[in-house]
């Protein structure tokens, strides 16, 4: 079941178009990842489906709700983290949260209690009196997350979560998200971690420049840049001299000697390891190792994309690394 | 969708988070006081009974177009403002929220010169009911005002600046304390286009039966403007805020 379906959006500001003709889909409980750099296009797309820009062309359904004609209809599923916490710094966490709670028009006991609920979750329990200012940049995107999910959304978009924030809130981040998905929470977030979004999401779109450039798992992104399977050995006799026998027994493999003791065999076939690594204890050699050796998404976005991962490597460091 | 409960409470987080601070509470009573006091100490003959109206209506006119157009500029320049256009409630909603903390505090404003003359004369022959309709109405509509300027403004100091090109002019054109028909000729039609003109007219009548324009004609100018604020308002967060 599509829970947010996104077609031919657009959307132009004077002559700049930020957003040009983009479409796609997510399933109900799917990790969906915008993956681009800064200016792709990302940030507009999300301000398109939570409400707070027009688009100035396409459709935004959110689970049946036409997002265009029933903008608040639609808010009231959505939990919406952006790029940057945007609490209250004079309130403390625990207000912050019951105020958030109050707009989506829930009663004190219950706003209360659910508050109560997430700063536990968040592990931000002794921290709830404090003032939202007094947070370090972790505890603030945590306690943002929080407020999104106060309403129990059943969709959550996420800008840039864990950019600029320490590794052990990235994550419990990313683990929070991994469990939402397992509590039928269906997440739309925004990266330019490359790994980030191989690691937790279902499907990724790459978008560069307004367009969806490519969109899929993470195996369908890789097999369409890569038709060929190739593996690697790391043996302790001479290469070289292996690259003749191994031909001859397999038909249609490439292989080639890399260095003194590594080869590669390359083909469009699948290639199983042990028959291979027989051969070689025929010959009385030794593998140290064998592996399968597939493209990384990095591979496949700069094919795709035209956009060098140095790119993406510098916006880490702006946002602070982690 | 319960839109009493996000009503309710974004007033309760206003009055908490800015109107109850000590600058403000000290902003709202020492404005109003070091006013009244600099009018009644450069004219000791002049009854405390006619300066009044106009104290009354320029401790409203200025506590609540500042304090909205800052308080709101300062949530949009911190994003917090965000979370109100991303809640599930109308914009009606939201404005009338806004709005009414900010006409709060200034009624609690007019009625700090009030109290201070009333150590000094007798109000007992105030038509208090008019003078709270007054206030009321000035309060939304400087609200108003000052919710125009938080639409235009995107940081605090372009929202007080703005604010003040209003506010001034006002305070001579609308005949606080200076009565509209000792204005030059050329001037006094801006003054009918002013709501302020209206609401301190309105004080005149209930402070000293001193009304130049009849009750029913300065309410209705009163409302025409509150609902033409408003609409304009909305339109323009509209526009401009959801971009």
């Amino acid at each position: 079941m599509e829970m947010v379906n996104v077609k031919n959006l657009k959307k132009t500001y004077g002559s700049l178009t930020a957003v040009n003709d983009i479409s796609f889909d997510i399933r109900k409980g799917e990790i969906f990842g915008l993956l681009g750099p800064n200016g792709a296009g990302k940030t507009s797309t999300i301000n398109m489906i939570i409400g707070l820009s027009r688009p100035t062309a396409g459709e935004i359904i959110l689970d049946g709700i036409d997002v265009k004609k029933e903008t608040k209809k639609a808010q009231a599923i959505i939990g919406v983290v952006p790029d940057e916490s945007n609490l209250y710094n004079e309130m403390d966490g625990f207000d912050n949260l019951c105020f958030s709670a109050a707009l989506y028009g829930m009663r004190k006991e219950e706003r209360e209690s659910k508050a109560r609920q997430l700063l536990s979750r968040f592990k931000l329990d002794t921290a709830g009196k404090r003032p939202f200012k007094a947070y370090s940049k972790g505890m603030r995107r945590k306690l943002t997350i929080a407020a999104a999910l106060i309403h129990s959304p059943k969709v959550l978009v996420l800008d840039e979560p864990t950019t600029g924030i320490d590794v052990e809130s990235s994550r419990q981040i990313r683990e929070m998200i991994v469990g939402l998905k397992e509590q039928g929470t269906t997440t739309l977030f925004t990266t330019h971690y490359i790994e980030e979004a191989e690691r937790i999401c279902d499907r990724i779109a790459f978008m560069a420049e307004g367009q969806i450039v490519a969109s899929g798992t993470v195996a369908e992104l890789m097999e369409s840049i890569t038709h060929n399977h190739t593996v690697r050995f790391l043996i302790n006799g001479k290469a070289e001299d292996m690259t003749a026998v191994l031909q001859s027994r397999f038909d249609g493999v490439e292989v080639k000697a890399e260095s003194e003791n590594s080869l590669v065999m390359v083909s469009e076939r699948r290639i199983p390891l042990f028959p291979v690594i027989e051969i070689f204890h025929e010959q009385g050699i030794e593998v140290y190792e064998g592996r399968e050796i597939r493209p990384s998404l990095e591979d496949v976005f700069v094919k795709l994309t035209g956009i060098e991962s140095s790119v993406l490597k510098k916006e880490k460091e702006k946002g602070g690394g982690r | 969708m319960n839109s009493r409960i996000a009503f309710w409470n974004i007033l309760k987080k206003d009055i908490r988070n800015y109107y109850l601070k000590p600058p403000n509470i000290s902003w709202g009573i020492i404005f109003p006081l070091s006013w009244t006091l600099m009018q009644l100490i450069r004219s000791p003959g002049q009854n405390v009974l006619e300066l009044l109206p106009g104290l009354i209506s320029m401790s409203v006119l200025f506590g609540t177009t500042s304090m909205l157009a800052v308080t709101i500029t300062f949530e949009r320049s911190g994003r917090a403002f965000e979370r109100l256009l991303l809640a599930p409630i109308g914009l009606n909603t939201m404005v009338l929220a806004k709005i009414a903390g900010t006409v709060l505090f200034g009624i609690f404003n007019a009625f700090v010169p009030v109290i201070f003359a009333s150590f000094f004369i007798d109000l007992s022959a105030v038509n208090w009911g008019l003078a709270l309709a007054a206030v009321l109405m000035i309060a939304i509509t400087s609200a108003l005002l000052g919710l125009l300027i938080a639409v235009s403004a995107e940081q605090v100091f372009e929202a007080q600046t703005f604010s003040n090109f209003f506010r001034f002019p006002m305070l001579f054109l609308c005949g606080l304390f200076i009565p509209i028909s000792k204005l030059p000729m050329f001037l006094r039609p801006v003054s009918y286009c002013l709501p302020l003109t209206y609401g301190n007219d309105i004080l005149n009548g209930a402070f000293r039966g001193a009304n130049n324009l009849s009750f029913v004609l300065s309410f209705g100018v009163l409302l025409a403007f509150m609902a033409g604020l408003f609409i304009v308002c909305r339109y323009n967060i509209s526009r401009k805020w959801i971009l």
